[in-house]
């Protein structure tokens, strides 16, 4: 599975780690709902450490489409809102 | 739908907007190397203007700190003459530039980490249009446009996505820059209107009053830098004169 960190890079994780990335994805999701910035914070950042420590950076010349995109390393909250209501796939 | 889904929703829909197909694949490829040429252009473009940016706040940076030193000096000299009241208004006034000069600082460093990731992601889209141009070649010489349709699939998408993601860095530093502008341009009004780098143009009668204490100031030093010189000059005269008697 390859996963890009939106300005950082691709990365190739196996499907173990891409499970955990998954599991962690949900806590993201659930702080977002909450509106729980310092929530957000952590595990976005927690999923970000598990793709970079866990998978394998694809070099840059290789040209692959991604199985899942996230936002890169010290994304907000309010960030993540702006840029994801740019197409209204999020209220608020 | 996590977080992860929206986001790979919402890059892939900017990615597909990316690059267009056309009726033939190969003509495709060489209309979609085009567009990647042009997005490296604007990225580079785009280095260039974080870089403008942050070299005008640095300018007005050293402006700020000029007129630190100069409210020091005039504070300096207030109580030299016991005007602690004027001493005081120089002083708040040098702490509300540094005020600015700390937020101008933070300023300069957000300025800087968006042009470091715009130069990196520049390096990596350079990377991936290389790449892009080769394969492009390859499928070209070697493949009918049937076959080539099918060969493009993976190295298309690659190449957009990385487009997508470049774009939107692109869009956050053009945004930061938008407001540094705007800030940049309230700091500059301040400074061409005098309020910042010179109190001493007689803005107000407090304003009046320190330049009058340093002008004060400097004739004291004056007079007493000349009874020194006649002091110095009379006292040997005197001396001899009592030998004398």
């Amino acid at each position: 599975m390859i996963v890009r960190i939106l300005g950082e890079g691709q990365y190739r994780l196996d499907d173990e780690a891409f499970a955990v990335v998954h599991r962690i994805d949900d806590r993201v999701q659930t702080a977002a709902d909450a509106d729980d910035d310092e929530g957000f914070r952590q595990a976005l950042g927690e999923l970000l450490d598990v793709v970079t420590g866990r998978g394998a950076p694809l070099p840059a010349d290789e040209l692959h489409p991604s199985d899942a995109i996230v936002p890169g390393h010290g994304t907000t909250l309010q960030e993540a809102r702006e840029l994801l209501s740019q197409e209204g796939l999020i209220p608020g | 739908m996590g977080l992860m889904g929206r986001f790979t929703t919402i890059v892939k829909a900017k990615a597909n907007k990316a690059l267009d197909r056309a009726e033939d694949p190969r003509e495709t490829l060489d209309y979609s190397y085009e567009k990647q040429l042009e997005l490296l252009q604007k990225v580079r473009r785009g280095v260039a203007d974080v870089a403008t940016s942050k070299k005008r706040l640095e300018l007005q940076s050293a402006k700020l700190e000029q007129s630190v030193e100069k409210l020091d000096g005039q504070a300096r000299m207030a109580l030299q003459q016991s005007r602690e009241d004027l001493a005081r208004v120089a002083l708040e006034r040098k702490k509300g530039v540094q005020l600015q000069l700390q937020s101008l600082d933070e300023q300069r460093a957000q300025l800087q980490a968006e042009q470091d990731k715009l130069v990196v992601a520049e390096q990596r889209l350079t990377a991936k249009v290389e790449a892009f141009r080769t394969r492009k070649e390859t499928i070209k010489a070697q493949y009918t446009a049937a076959e080539a349709q099918a060969k493009i699939g993976e190295a298309f998408s690659g190449v957009s996505e990385e487009m997508a993601d470049v774009g939107m860095a692109m869009e956050r530093a053009e945004s930061k820059v938008e407001t540094m502008r705007a800030r940049a341009g309230a700091i500059d009004e301040l400074l061409e209107s005098g309020a910042l780098t010179d109190l001493t143009d007689g803005r107000d009668s407090i304003d009046r009053e320190l330049e009058q204490l340093s002008s004060a100031g400097a004739v004291d030093a004056e007079l007493d830098r000349l009874r020194a010189e006649i002091g110095a000059a009379e006292a040997p005269a005197g001396q001899i004169g009592d030998g004398d008697k």
